[in-house]
């Protein structure tokens, strides 16, 4: 089916994707600049220019940070 | 005559291969509001800024950074590892900053008690020799203990932070022995990292003789954090450049000023 959708965990909370979605893909649908974050897929970095070809899994964990205020 | 003012711009600060002016670092949290911040960083004069990494918050409309109210071209950004209580999650912390594609300095923290705050001195030096070998410039957190330092130093951190008291406490300078020992035995340059509440403490601080000081919440949390980073800055500077003149021996008795001659009979 081509708008069946997996669960993966963002940032500690599921969210259902397109199966088969990229990280780009992700960061997209959440309206994110990809310069702006830095991705952490299953506890490894994925650099920039490579998040268009990783593709999420059922159960993936993907963690999107960014620099904050902090001493 | 050099004036102290000359004295402290003769000589700018090394840190990891790199050259600042600025001997008075700050950070980015707490602040009532980002334009406060921006103008208190302003008058601070600081080039390097701490900055912490957390999760985009993705519930809000727009998920904004720091890097927003922050131009990471006029500011040096040094990324922390605050909140981090195991190595593991300090190194984890560290490689996501690494990431973010600005420099490879970090702030290393590794808390090992919630209360106040002190470092986990034992995790700090696991994470620091990991990251070292991971060709990070690391600047260690650590409490003024000399043989810790000593071993952060062996480890090849950039920089070593001695506590002037626990982080956002404003209890001042506690160990001033113990912090001018550590300056006194490294080779690295020593940042006094916490503790600071107001511009006598960075003044008397700067006075042992340290290379700079990195602060936040004293700034932060002043009633009015623009003149209180102007003041820090100041004393920042009033204090290198005492330091550097050299003071007069401290003496138990007094000594007259004026001369005893020609006293009137």
């Amino acid at each position: 089916m081509k708008d069946e959708t997996i669960d993966i965990t963002v940032n500690g909370k599921q969210r259902a994707v397109p199966r088969d979605a990229s990280l780009l893909e992700l960061l997209q649908s959440l309206e994110l600049d990809p310069r702006a974050v830095v991705v952490e897929h299953n506890r490894a970095i994925v650099r920039r220019p490579a998040l268009g070809r990783v593709k999420v899994a059922a159960g993936d964990a993907v963690e999107l940070v960014h620099f904050v205020g902090g001493g | 005559m050099t004036t102290a003012v000359e004295l402290v711009r003769n000589a700018p600060l090394a840190i990891g291969g790199r050259t600042f002016h600025s001997r008075l670092m700050v950070g980015t949290g707490k602040y009532r509001d980002n334009d406060t911040m921006r103008r208190a960083i302003e008058a601070s004069g600081a080039e390097i800024v701490t900055v912490a990494v957390r999760r985009v918050d993705l519930d809000r409309t727009k998920a904004e950074g720091i890097l927003y109210h922050l131009d990471p071209k006029r500011y040096f950004l040094l990324a922390n590892t605050a909140g981090c209580s195991t190595p593991e999650d300090a190194v984890r912390y560290a490689r996501l900053a690494r990431e973010a594609g600005f420099n490879e300095f970090v702030k290393l923290e590794v808390i090992g008690d919630q209360e106040t705050l002190l470092p986990d001195v034992q995790g700090l030096l696991e994470a620091a020799e990991a990251l070292v070998k991971e060709g990070f410039q690391i600047l260690a957190y650590t409490n003024e203990d000399l043989i810790t330092a000593l071993r952060l130093e062996d480890a090849g951190c950039a920089a070593v932070m001695p506590l002037a008291s626990p982080i956002g406490s404003g209890l001042g300078l506690l160990n001033p022995y113990h912090v001018r020992l550590i300056k006194r035995r490294l080779r690295v340059p020593v940042i006094v990292d916490a503790g600071v509440g107001t511009a006598s403490d960075a003044c008397v601080t700067m006075e042992q003789g340290v290379d700079g000081i990195l602060m936040n919440t004293a700034l932060a949390a002043a009633r009015d954090p623009v003149a209180m980073a102007q003041a820090m800055r100041l004393a920042v500077e009033a204090g290198r450049g005492a330091y550097l003149a050299g003071r007069m021996p401290k003496r138990e008795v007094a000594v007259p000023s004026s001369p005893l001659e020609g006293m009137l009979d």
